[in-house]
């Protein structure tokens, strides 16, 4: 029996059929960006279902009350336009819910009509639905451009447009897009630039808000989130900082035109030399010595690292997911003698596969990548059945793989919708780098304590 | 913690109204209503099956999650293709958590997979047909399926892609089944329309197409059971003991075939009355088999099903069987329920699912001694809530009159008369009611609360002015509701629990419900330093 039995055929190269994706459509991420916002309500502009859908899935990955409205578009609304339904749910939203922004994202549906957001919201605001001191933001998401890599940096750059100010005078802080990582990982970062003593503006950040405690009581909005004030202040910041360019690029650079704060665009830091990019790029822009207590976890994960390298060398690894998650992991693997030899991944745009080739440095024989439509999971896995990979590094739907063909799987990225953990412990960061290599060798070492003959059974590994 | 002096009735809908502005309680109010069963079974209107406002924060969802995730979600052999941008197949991979269970390692499952003609802008601009047929073919050339089916997303609607000349086009050129669905997400007010299109299709393209009966006597088919959480596997193994042969389940762990047989039965027996009543109606109309609601959430509700599928076949050795069935289980149902109600009486229950669970479900919590103080459906019409009486009062408003009602006639050849005028009139002296539901309402306590459509600004208020034992929606509210301190159980997916059908689900519900409500971790919310009995500061460190 196989839960993927009909996945037998050589791969073939296929021009309109997507299966099994590595991706999903913008307006997710531009709902889980603007959670990274205190006070804000997300907005879906188009059917009841978009936002039913991204709901879902991020209250599966989070285990969280996730919040947001919608249209509700029927087919009146898609034949006249969304005006009206949109200018009833501000009225609706600021009366009910009495956010102090609502972060509006198009969908397929509102794009295809040309519903003008900033349009609509004009005369929202001329109705008097717009309470003083309140704002309605929004971010053009059309589900069939990019992914929701896509999503995510629109709406943060829309973060940007809308509320960025140039002051008289530059401040003492750093502006640092995290990318879509896990509330975990915006903590770590903001973690590790206090123990640097540099003052950092993080946004989007849902920290707090996605990791709410438990305290018998429900926070319609959780104490998280980039503050409006905070946003105001990016524009004169010392620098900003882009963290993985396809989520956090657009950010930067409109930061860089519209305020004409210098941006540095480097990769996720998960990993180690990816981390140490990180920790160069702030000491450098703010002045300031790396403290000991920083050069000790990377003494530490240099620890783990040379401790169990026999158990990293040679390990062929596939991975799937978004492109600043597998540049970072792929470089990450190959830095420890592993060989990240199949990686796909459903978003758009051929600057991946420069970036991938680039980390990998001619590292990996044989290494196989793809990018955009058919780059999907089940190309993936019709590589892995004409040579097998010893570990699989991907969200939750690689479990199908993983059990079919009995490869251990560690589970990362978005969404992962049947474990804990990623959003409480990060993966950036030098912990973050011990906690995935605590990871792999976990899932490596199980499966060969499982399956090894009885008298290879190792007590010490 | 429990709120002794909760609000009832009237007191308790004008308070939850109370949350709304002026103009928004108006419109809101007609769907919250105070429940009281008159003598004659006649119960309170509840507006139902209406647009959600604009910026409400609804569990509602569309038309294509109810075509595509419920209705065909559960078929295991028929290749669904979603025409559109990638997310909408995306989100309808898996999720639903239909099970199935092909006989041997050699019959297809596709249900594991997600085909999408993942949509791009230049698919907007210049239609999306092109990319389609090819994405029909590629599929077809991979995979040599049975059916496919294709199912519109919102933009294909817009764009004027047609595919249904697509599905009629590349049908002619494979030689399988293909047909298509225009169950676009803004069609309707949320998923009921989604399944109306799905089933509409399906009774066109595919149910009819097999006279072939599977062999065995008293032929049922079972429509409205989707398999979530194992359910339909218990269902299928009680039918069997028994001595029912289940023709086909719409849909839960079915195959095309099935679908292609299902008018062979001579009775069907309907679960979820919202989604699917209509087909019963379609097949007794064209097709001549008979149709009555049944019920198999509980214990009782499913004696009293299989007591009356018993009555209809009218067979001693049948009944016999039946009869022994319900001994044996009952009598385990019967052991567990004993230990479980005394730790459960008294308790309160709310439950907002669905188009027939948040009624289903209140036989179970009832079986352990608890109330339901409040109700009602996501996505349910008024003959849910007040019965098929009021059929002929509803009025069809421009959202419903979109969604086509098919015109069906007798089959000529194959409509067969299943019931003889004798027999009817046997069953009806004995009060046998055919084509029945009496809706949710009736069922329930006079003074109950009734809510159609509730949204996140209700909940919040229902479970701070009741603090209830436990909440039942789904995932996107269960995690707002728990951070109250107030268990909530999903409906939709269990969870990742069951099956909760039939008898051995009652047990396994019943043991779940203990475990929510009756567990210690929910205490422990509070730290021991902010119990108002904590002592006071005996001391201090040095300050520097």
């Amino acid at each position: 029996m196989a839960l993927l039995r009909h996945t037998n055929q050589p791969a073939v190269e296929r021009q309109a059929l997507t299966i099994n994706p590595a991706k999903t459509c913008q307006p997710v991420g531009a709902l889980y960006a603007a959670l990274g916002v205190h006070n804000c309500l997300p907005h879906s502009h188009g059917s009841q279902g978009c936002c039913s859908y991204h709901r879902s899935v991020l209250t599966r990955h989070y285990k969280e009350p996730v919040m947001a409205a919608t249209s509700s578009f029927t087919e009146g609304s898609s034949v006249f336009g969304g005006q009206s339904n949109l200018l009833a749910a501000i009225e609706n939203i600021f009366t009910l819910y009495a956010p102090d922004i609502i972060a509006v994202h198009t969908t397929c549906l509102s794009e295809t009509i040309g519903d003008d957001i900033p349009q609509i919201a004009a005369k929202a605001q001329n109705e008097g639905k717009i309470p003083a001191g309140k704002f309605v933001i929004h971010a053009n998401t059309p589900s069939y451009v990019g992914s929701h890599v896509t999503g995510f940096a629109n709406m943060t750059k829309s973060l940007v447009s809308y509320f960025a100010e140039k002051g008289p005078a530059k401040l003492r802080t750093v502006n640092v897009v995290p990318g879509w990582v896990e509330p975990a990982d915006m903590r770590e970062i903001k973690r590790i630039a206090a123990l640097m003593g540099v003052e950092i503006i993080l946004f989007p950040d849902t920290s707090d808000v996605l990791d709410a405690p438990q305290i018998g009581k429900h926070e319609f909005y959780p104490r998280g989130g980039v503050t409006v004030q905070a946003l105001r202040k990016t524009g004169s910041s010392q620098a900003t900082i882009a963290l993985g360019p396809t989520a956090s690029g657009s950010a930067a650079l409109e930061l860089e035109k519209k305020c004409e704060v210098e941006a540095t665009m480097l990769e996720l830091p998960i990993g180690l030399r990816a981390t140490d990019a990180f920790i160069d790029a702030l000491r450098r822009i703010a002045g300031v010595e790396v403290p000991q207590a920083l050069k000790d976890e990377r003494g530490r994960l240099m620890d783990v690292i040379t401790d169990m390298h026999q158990y990293f060398y040679g390990k062929r690894v596939a991975l799937w997911g978004d492109p600043d998650q597998l540049v970072s992991l792929a470089g990450f693997l190959a830095d420890v003698d592993m060989q990240p030899v199949y990686t796909v991944t459903g978003t758009p745009g051929r600057a991946f596969e420069e970036r991938l080739t680039r980390v990998l440095a001619g590292r990996v024989p044989g290494v196989r990548m793809r990018q955009g439509a058919q780059a999907d999971m089940f190309l993936l896995h019709q590589w892995i059945k004409e040579q097998a990979v010893d570990l699989l590094v991907g969200n939750t739907y690689g479990k199908y793989i993983a059990r079919d063909e009995n490869i251990p799987l560690v589970r990362h990225g978005f969404p992962i919708l049947d474990r804990v953990g990623h959003a409480y412990f990060p993966s950036v960061g030098y912990l973050g780098g011990i906690r995935m290599l605590e990871k792999i060798l976990q899932a490596l070492q199980d499966k060969q304590d499982r399956d090894c003959p009885e008298e290879a059974v190792e007590l010490v590994m | 913690m429990k709120n002794q002096e909760a609000p009832q009735g009237e007191a308790l809908r004008e308070k939850v109204l109370a949350g709304y502005p002026a103009k928004l309680a108006k419109k809101r109010a007609p769907q919250l209503v105070v429940n009281h069963t008159h003598a004659d079974g006649q119960v309170p209107p509840v507006k139902a099956n209406v647009r959600t406002t604009p910026g409400i924060i609804t569990q509602r969802g569309c038309c294509y999650a109810g075509c595509k995730g419920v209705v065909l979600g559960p078929t295991r052999d028929i290749v669904n293709l979603v025409h559109g941008p990638i997310g909408c197949s995306f989100y309808a991979w898996l999720t639903r958590r239909n099970q199935t269970r092909p006989p041997t390692a050699q019959d297809e499952n596709f249900m594991t997979y997600c085909f999408s003609t993942d949509m791009q802008d230049e698919n907007i601009v210049f239609g999306g047909e092109k990319k389609l047929r090819a994405a029909v073919q590629e599929a077809y050339d991979l995979f040599h399926p049975k059916a496919i089916g294709i199912f519109s997303t919102c933009p294909v609607g817009l764009i004027g892609d047609d595919v249904h000349a697509v599905a009629k086009e590349m049908k002619e050129k494979l030689g399988i089944n293909i047909f298509g669905f225009s169950c676009e997400g803004y069609k309707g007010v949320s998923q009921s329309a989604g399944h109306h299109i799905a089933n509409n299709q399906l009774f066109k393209h595919v149910i009819g197409l097999d006279d072939q009966a599977p062999e065995g006597k008293f032929k049922i088919t079972m429509l409205g059971e989707y398999n979530i959480g194992g359910d339909a596997f218990v269902l299928e193994e009680l039918l069997a003991r028994c001595g029912f042969t289940l023709v086909a389940t719409l849909s839960g762990n079915s195959t095309i075939n099935q679908f292609e047989r299902a008018h062979t039965a001579d009775l069907n027996v309907v679960m979820c009355h919202r989604s699917i009543n209509y087909v019963a109606d379609m097949i007794e109309k064209k097709y001549g088999v008979p149709w009555f609601k049944v019920n198999f959430i509980g214990a009782k509700s499913t004696a009293k099903s299989l007591r009356k599928m018993a009555a209809f076949f009218d067979d001693a050795e049948l009944a016999a069987r039946v009869e022994q069935v319900i001994a044996e289980e009952l009598a385990k149902v019967e052991a567990v329920a004993a230990r479980i109600k005394p730790r459960c009486t008294g308790k309160t229950a709310m439950l907002f699912v669905g188009g027939s669970r948040a009624h289903h479900y209140q036989d179970l919590f009832a079986e352990i001694g608890m109330k339901t103080i409040a109700a009602g459906y996501e996505f349910a019409h008024r003959d849910d809530y007040e019965g098929r009486r009021v059929l002929s009062s509803i009025t069809v408003d421009a959202d419903s009159r979109n969604i086509e009602e098919l015109e069906v006639e007798k089959d000529p050849k194959r409509y067969r008369k299943i019931l003889s005028d004798e027999k009817r009139q046997k069953l009806a002296s004995v009060n046998f009611e055919f084509n029945d539901y009496q809706g949710m309402m009736p069922q329930m306590d006079d003074e109950t609360l009734v809510i159609d459509d509730i949204n996140e600004q209700d909940t919040q208020r229902l479970l701070e002015l009741c603090k209830p034992d436990i909440f039942c929606a789904g995932i996107k509210e269960k995690y707002s509701v728990q951070k109250h301190g107030i268990p909530c159980k999903q409906l939709h997916s269990y969870d990742y629990g069951g099956p909760y059908a039939g008898f051995q689900g009652a047990i396994n519900f019943y043991q779940e419900i203990d475990r929510l409500i009756n567990t210690r971790i929910w205490s422990f919310i509070e730290p021991p330093w902010e119990v108002a009995a904590s002592p006071t500061l005996e001391a201090t460190y040095e300050r520097g």
